[in-house]
């Protein structure tokens, strides 16, 4: 792979009427679970933080479809969508948005922090940058052990400002470890904007000095992400080292609930809904294919509010964790 | 019973455990050292050598030469042991935690608790701690209270041989994230050390001397000062209980307060600015728990509140030195 190529084209991708179905069912379940999530932060069940990941479908969809079963996943706090992605339950991460025992840390993480060893997912976490440092050490211990797993390293256009990144981004390339960065460029980091943070706004090109290679992809469209995504992973997995993706992405709602989004225009949050919304083009390719019908999606979308309605009533309905959690799992044998 | 180093005492330990446990790794600055250069290979073994020839043994795979890169570092090594290694990580002198300390305290310290429990992070980062080096303000520091007041980490500083073999060797199986603090002073001080593997553990002080009349507490380098000081003191007729916490985190509270219960007086020894610090721990949980023992008011014997200056006479004076230990002492008996 050069370490300057092309965007992907959104050249006719072969993609089989079950794969675009399940694409379809799978950013349709990030959709509505974040949807609900919002709901109940409105209603007040959800305290503190809560980052929605609402826009951004596409990119854990389509990269989980390049990936293969054991690969690991790390993330920062805009965790959710990639959660669901990797298959974890939504009831557990719904009920750890409300801090209840059922959730995935038992409510001591929240919304930034659940982990799944059974789905290889190492955290979302909370400090801008730090998961790609911890990612560079799941690709060293897959290296170590020769297993044959690749991680796959998300951060956003903010954390690509953060030095430990390129700490990182050197002791992997020099090691050859089998990791993929993806850095999730939804262009706001906070309220500011890249153009306003980044001298070099072309994210993918913040690997070249260390010889990492890079790619704009088209982050909105889900059969771009994974035809780039195959292609990163496999040069990781086939021992070349560490691939840099950049997605072009974009977040309809604010940075985190508390964000009214006020430095960009309600023209152009439109424009990307209207125009590039992931779930609608694949939507519309459904259709055009002759692989579905109106009638069908709307009942994948009955079944997906289903689910979300399920796992939105355990959280509410799961106990708050027990007083003495307060002191349990400092330490091992705590 | 054979006399080894401190130094060799640790080399003894990290070398059984990687012939015993696979898990085990090495990384850190120029901890093999010498490769690519004219001087032959794996000639280093760290700035103090104390890892001397693990590399020669191990190879290239388990003792890693990394950049001068510490959050690269430490993330990688947290990384790593999430997913079940055992790194032991350096971080050449205790004063660079400043530049990857988030990924000490923020991430390896909070894993097991911010993931409910599904989390286990068992990596040890070994450090050198202490003035009398002639080396200045930002290479002799001694910070051991910043990791002690880190809920999710333990924190060990040998005094001696034996016991820096025993707590290396426990430190390496714990499951919890350890920071091991090395004394640079007492690199060469040589004691009995069994060839064989054994552990000592964590949260048990040690009576080093037994005496009726005053206890003093050491930590680290200043344990061996408190020792010398008590040896003389005893011709003069004066009984010094002296108490070694081997570890700060976890604390052996009880047998410092059974100590004190005995002679009724405390003076406690620590290389650290005065505030915030390990000693006024010690004192306000001897306050706490012991205040009708006391028969005088509590003597704490510290650096002063500057930090490490280069003068060698005024390194030495920064030092809590044997000439400030037995006056603290003579004043509480006074």
């Amino acid at each position: 792979m050069p370490a300057e190529a092309a965007p992907s084209k959104p050249k006719a991708q072969k993609v089989s009427k079950d794969e675009l179905l399940a694409f379809y069912r799978d950013m349709l379940m990030i959709r509505r679970f974040e949807e609900r999530a919002g709901q109940l932060y409105g209603m007040g069940l959800i305290g503190g933080f809560c980052h929605l990941y609402i826009g951004q479908e596409a990119v854990v969809v389509g990269l989980q479809a390049a990936m293969k079963p054991g690969d690991q996943v790390i993330t920062g706090y805009r965790d959710h969508g990639h959660m669901l992605a990797c298959g974890m339950d939504p009831k557990g991460v719904m009920a750890e948005l409300t801090g209840r025992a059922g959730g995935y840390s038992r409510g001591k993480g929240g919304s930034m922090h659940m982990f799944s060893i059974e789905k290889a997912f190492y955290g979302g976490h909370g400090i801008v940058g730090a998961q790609v440092s911890l990612g560079a050490g799941l690709a060293f211990a897959n290296a170590y052990r020769g297993d044959g797993k690749v991680a796959l390293v998300y951060f956003g256009d903010g954390a690509a400002n953060q030095g430990q990144v390129y700490e990182s981004f050197n002791m992997a390339a020099l090691w050859k470890l089998p990791v993929v960065f993806v850095v999730e460029n939804n262009q706001y980091a906070m309220g500011t904007s890249v153009a306003r943070a980044s001298s070099e706004t072309h994210l993918h090109r913040r690997g070249a000095s260390f010889n990492i290679p890079g790619e704009e992809v088209d982050g909105m469209d889900v059969l771009a992400v994974r035809e780039a995504g195959k292609k990163a992973i496999a040069h990781a997995r086939g021992g070349k080292g560490p691939v840099l993706l950049e997605m072009k992405t974009y977040r309809y709602r604010g940075h985190s609930m508390s964000d009214p989004a006020k430095y960009r225009t309600k023209e152009e949050v439109d424009a990307m809904k209207e125009h590039h919304d992931p779930i609608d083009s694949v939507k519309k390719r459904l259709i055009d294919l002759g692989y579905a019908d109106e009638e069908g999606l709307k009942a994948i979308d009955r079944e997906v509010r289903a689910v979300v309605a399920d796992a939105a009533q355990f959280a509410q309905d799961s106990p708050e964790p027990d007083s003495s959690e307060l002191l349990t799992d400092v330490l091992i044998d705590a | 019973m054979p006399k080894k180093s401190y130094r060799q005492a640790i080399n003894e330990a990290i070398r059984m455990e990687m012939r015993r446990d696979p898990s085990v790794i090495v990384l850190g600055e120029d901890v093999a050292g010498g490769q690519g250069g004219t001087g032959g290979v794996g000639k280093v073994g760290n700035i103090f050598g104390v890892l001397a020839g693990l590399y020669d043994e191990f190879g290239p795979e388990r003792v890693l030469d990394t950049p001068i890169s510490e959050s690269a570092i430490i993330g990688a090594a947290g990384g790593a042991a999430m997913t079940g290694l055992r790194p032991v990580a350096e971080i050449m002198f205790a004063d660079f935690v400043g530049v990857c300390f988030d990924q000490i305290y923020n991430q390896a310290a909070k894993f097991r608790y911010m993931f409910g429990g599904k989390a286990k992070t068992p990596l040890v980062i070994r450090t050198t701690i202490g003035a009398g080096f002639r080396a200045g303000a930002q290479h002799s520091q001694t910070l051991h209270p910043l990791f002690t007041m880190v809920p999710g980490l333990k924190v060990v500083m040998p005094t001696n041989a034996y016991d820096a073999k025993g707590l290396m060797i426990e430190a390496i199986r714990d499951d919890d994230p350890v920071i091991y603090m090395e004394s640079k002073l007492l690199y060469d001080a040589e004691d009995e050390v069994p060839d064989e593997a054994y552990r000592v553990p964590f949260g048990e002080a040690n009576i080093v001397r037994t005496g009726k009349h005053v206890t003093v507490v050491g930590m680290g380098l200043m344990l061996t000062r408190a020792k010398a000081v008590a040896g003389e003191l005893a011709k003069a007729g004066i009984d010094c209980e002296v108490i070694d916490p081997r570890t700060t985190s976890p604390f052996d509270e009880d047998t410092i307060i059974e100590s004190v219960e005995k002679t009724g007086r405390l003076v406690i020894v620590d290389e650290s600015p005065p505030r915030c610090s390990l000693a006024s721990d010690i004192s306000s949980i001897v306050v706490e728990k012991a205040f009708k023992a006391l028969k005088a008011p509590i003597r704490k014997v510290t650096c002063p509140h500057t930090p490490v200056p280069f003068a060698p006479n005024l390194e030495d004076e920064f030092m809590p030195n044997p000439r400030r230990i037995e006056e603290a002492i003579r004043e509480v008996l006074a």
